[in-house]
Formats: C-alpha cells, structure tokens, sequence
C-alpha cells in the first residue's frame, strides 16, 4: 500500500488568461483508491484531461509507474496503463457492447492491417482471444446478457458500466473514473460502489472524481479537494472532511 | 416488358459500378466528413492504367486470353491507384485535418483538376479506346440482353461489397475504422492509430474505385481524362442518396440511381413525345440529387446528421 504509482508536481494549466490548475500537486499509491472532489469549476476534470494526456500541462512534473509522462499523447499514457471514463459517457454508439470492450482492447493487441484481412491464424487466435476477454469484461461488471446490443440501447447505468468495461480492457494499472456515479439512482450507485470495490481488489488502482460526498467518504482512502484550481486539502476523508478550508470552499466563508 | 427488363439489367449493370465508387465516396466522409472529389480521378486513372497495361501487352504480342489480359491490366491498376489515393491524403489532406472544413473541400476540387490535368498530359485529349479483347456474344434472358462482361461486373461488384462488408463488420480493422468514425478522440484514447485508419480508408476506396474505372471503360469501350468528373459526380450522387457516412446507404444508393437513371433515359423519349431523347439520362442523377438534399437530406439510410449536431 506504500508504493508510490503516480505522482505529479507543479503542475499548471492555463487557458488563455484562465489559469485552470496552479502548481497542483498530488501523489496515489499502488493499490488505493483516491478522490478527487471540489465545487465545480474547481479544475476536476482539467486535472483529469492532464493526468489523462487529452490536455497538456504549461508546467510540471508527471511519473507514473516509473515513466515520465508530461506531455505525452493520451495513447502513450493509455498503454502506460491509464485507462479512463468519461463525465459525458463517450461510448461507440452503433456499436455493439461486445465491440465497444474489443475496440479496448486495441492498444494491447498486435495484428496488423494485413493480418485482419489475410486471417492468418496469429490473426485469428488473437481475434478469438479479444472476444473471450470482451465477453469476460461484460460478465465482470454485470453486463453480459448486453453483449449484443447497441452501445446506445444500454440504459444509463449499463452505458456507465460498459465505460468501465471498455476501460478496463485496456488492461490499466490506474482506473481514472470521471462522476461514474452522476445521476444514478441510490441502487445503481451502491452496485457502482461494490464494482470499484471489487476492481480494487482485484489490483487496479482507482482514482476518482464524483460528487456524491457520502459515496465518496465511504470509499476513498484518500481525497484531495481542489478549489479555483489549487490543491487545498489532502487526506483520509475525516480529516479532509472536518478541513476548515474544504468547508469555507463548499459552503463559503459567514461575512464577519 | 423486354424493354423493361433490358433497362433494369442496364440500370443494374450501372449501378453497380456507381454503388462502388460511391463506396470510396461514402467510407471517407464516415471516417472524416469530406468529400473527395478527387476519387472520381482514382477512377479514370484506374482505367487508363489498364487500358495502357493491355494495349502494352499486346503490343509485345503477348497471347492470352481476353479476360486474362484484362485481369492482368486490372492487377496493375489496383497498386496505382491505391497508392495515389494514398498519397492524396497524405498531401492535400493531411495537413488540413484541424483547418475548417471548407478548406479540404476546396483543396479536393483542386486535386482533382491537377489529376485531370496530368492525366492529359499523360494520355492524351482523345478518347482512349478500350481494347476489343472481350468476348461480344449476347445471352437473351426473357428477352433482354446480357453480355458476359455485365454478367462479371454485377458479380465481381457484389463479391467486392460482400468482402468490405465482412471487412467493416467482422475484422478488427473494420472495428476500429468504425470506432474512428463514431468518436476519432476516443478512439486514439483505445491505441487506435487514427492516421493509419484513415489511410487504410483511402487505399480500400480507391482500390475499388479502381476497379468500378475499369468496369466503366470495358462498359462503354472507352476512357476519357475527363471521365472521372461525371462519373464521380454521379457516385457522389448515390452516396447522398443512400445517406452519405453509411456503406449499406452507397450500395443501395448506387443500385438505385442505376435503375432510375436507365428506366428513366429509356423511357423519356416516349414520355416526353420524342422532345427529350436518351442522351438526356444525366439529367436523372442531378433530379435525384435536388429531390434528396430538398426533402431528405440524410439520405435513405443516413441518420449521422442529428446525431453529429
């Protein structure tokens, strides 16, 4: 639990005059799962863009896993073992649930161009071998009978957990969820809660953004709070919650 | 009824030829919403390229049978054209994937003006003659016609849209182009090398484009620099009809326009008393078109639009 698998430093981000992320700075251990919380339009998901590749950083330092990965494209940090969903689930809408966890799984498959279409048998027993694992993906978080549908049939709940599926079929040491848990009902966000539990348990490291206090409170070992782009808190979530900063950010300051 | 029936197997014949290349037309503006107007010159120089290779090989006095020789020509085309539409991308479209979209738009109109120019230079102003090397005997079914070359190319036509259609559903390749096409940002996210797929979209499109030029010169028996600029139009047109983006769209669009293009020029004249003749048939593609772009502009099969928007 005490080895270190990401960790950043100074990192800022600007948008023109909007200085989005100032000198954050954050470190996830091997194993745990950690929060990411803050009002919104604290800098969440531009924290996530960053740790994710979609955006690059002004400044900083990013390691993960023993790689350096400032400024790298989100294909090189997804095959560093980065894998994440989206707040607006971006799914492969026409396409089946079986071939969006397939299309997943591309980073770590080998055939080429010329295989797929010659269907040499390295082809074919690699094609094979991405169905079995997509199948598996789906039974894993509760999806399997779905396999056929569309990705845009799915009800919204289904939709978030073949997010999930997709992302872990990438094979990640680090499952980046970006508000798994937006508008879904009490039921699905306690069967959210077991599924990360159980990812955990299963050795891939979760860091995750959601609104959802009480969820968050109850899973995270550790949470960071970021506001107007600063990290101003970080802990186990008692003490992040009784946090005077977190609360004057949430709840603002009474005028004196 | 022979009438009938002669025009349906015209139309079919035709529209098989336009569901190919709308084919090119319509897997590329899936992958990246633009029109190649130059795939109508990937065409022409499909079939020049052919033409070239057998009157070369006859030239030599080589002997061999007909269809051999026109197959021999045609596997010299496929590379060729393959690799200019390749090269297109590479050159003219590359570097204008962030810039707004009206300028690959134009930057293709100008690709295809080159390619007609050069084809000039290469070939000639003059109608190039494809060479009587086919076997000409007519079988008479129900009283209409059908050469063994119509025969091929309604057959060839339908195994090359069932070998894409395998390719597009059931391969990885195909996965992952239709991953492009849905969400191109989330696709890079899952290790797909987007430049690759859209090359890999090019080179596919334009090898049957290669082929459908071939199809049109052994059709008419003859080629043209010019050639590629209705023909392409025309594919286009059975792109937007089927619903541009969608490959079962360009097939059925492409069948479609055949048929309505050869039912309506053989039967304008007597429609019409003798005033419009056949050789006013081009006037059926660009009705088709207006009517679609005015009432259904997603096409028959098309329904990107809204959810693109």
């Amino acid at each position: 639990m005490t080895d270190v698998l990401l960790k950043i430093s100074g990192i800022n981000k600007r948008f023109g005059g909007l200085h989005a992320l100032s000198d954050v700075g954050l470190t996830i251990k091997q194993g745990e799962i950690y929060g990411l919380i803050g009002p919104n339009g604290a800098g969440k998901t531009t924290l996530f863009n960053v740790l994710t590749g979609l955006y690059q950083p002004d400044e900083g330092e990013f390691t993960f896993n023993g790689k350096d990965l400032f400024r790298k494209k989100p294909n090189v940090v997804v095959e560093a073992g980065i894998a994440r969903t989206f707040q607006n689930i971006r799914l492969f809408a026409n396409m089946s649930a079986l071939e969006n966890v397939m299309v997943g799984q591309h980073v770590r498959s080998v055939t080429g161009v010329f295989g797929a279409i010659l269907r040499t048998p390295k082809a074919r027993a690699e094609e094979a071998a991405i169905t079995a694992k997509a199948e598996a993906l789906l039974a894993y978080v509760g999806i399997a009978d779905r396999a056929q549908e569309l990705a845009r049939n799915l009800s919204y709940g289904d939709q978030r957990r073949l997010e999930i599926a997709r992302a872990l079929a990438t094979n990640p040491t680090l499952l980046a969820l970006d508000e798994p848990a937006a508008g879904m009902n009490p039921k699905e966000t306690d069967d959210l809660k077991k599924l990360m539990e159980k990812i955990r348990a299963d050795g891939v490291t979760i860091l995750l953004i959601e609104h959802d206090v009480k969820l968050m409170m109850g899973l995270c070992d550790r949470i960071a709070v970021l506001d107007y782009g600063k990290k101003i808190a970080e802990g186990v979530p008692e003490e992040v919650k009784s946090n005077p900063r977190v609360i004057e950010a949430y709840l603002g300051v009474a005028p004196e | 009824m022979d009438i009938f029936l002669q025009q349906l197997i015209n139309g079919l014949v035709v529209g098989s030829i336009y569901a190919l290349i709308a084919l090119g037309y319509t897997m590329v503006y899936g992958i990246m919403q633009l029109i190649n107007f130059a795939h109508g010159e990937i065409v022409m120089i499909g079939a020049m390229v052919t033409i070239t290779c057998i009157n070369l090989l006859l030239g030599m006095g080589v002997q061999m049978p007909g269809p051999v020789l026109l197959l021999v020509g045609l596997l010299m085309a496929i590379p060729v054209s393959m690799f200019l539409g390749f090269a297109i991308e590479k050159v003219a479209y590359q570097p204008l994937r962030k810039a707004p979209r009206l300028a690959p738009l134009i930057t293709a109109i100008g690709v295809s003006i080159v390619l007609q120019q050069v084809a000039m230079l290469i070939w000639g102003r003059n109608y190039r003659p494809f060479p009587s090397i086919l076997p000409t005997e007519v079988h008479i079914i129900g009283g209409a016609a059908i050469t063994d070359l119509q025969i091929a190319i309604i057959v060839l036509a339908l195994l090359l849209m069932g070998g894409l259609f395998y390719l597009i559903e059931k391969t990885k390749l195909g996965r992952a182009m239709r991953a492009t096409s849905q969400n191109p940002e989330v696709a890079k996210l899952m290790g797909v090398n987007v430049n690759h797929i859209i090359s890999m979209t090019f080179i596919i499109g334009s090898a049957l484009g290669a082929v459908a030029g071939v199809m049109v010169a052994a059709n008419y028996d003859q080629a043209h620099a010019y050639m590629g600029f209705m023909i392409g139009l025309k594919a286009f047109t059975a792109a937007v009809l089927g619903g541009i983006g969608n490959i079962g769209g360009a097939v059925l669009g492409g069948i479609l326009l055949g048929i309505i293009e050869s039912l309506g020029s053989g039967y304008l004249g007597d429609l019409t008393g003798g005033v419009l003749g056949s050789h006013y048939k081009d006037i059926f593609a660009f009705v088709v078109l207006i009517i679609v772009l005015v009432f259904r502009p997603s096409g028959l099969m098309g329904e990107r639009v809204a959810e693109r928007a």
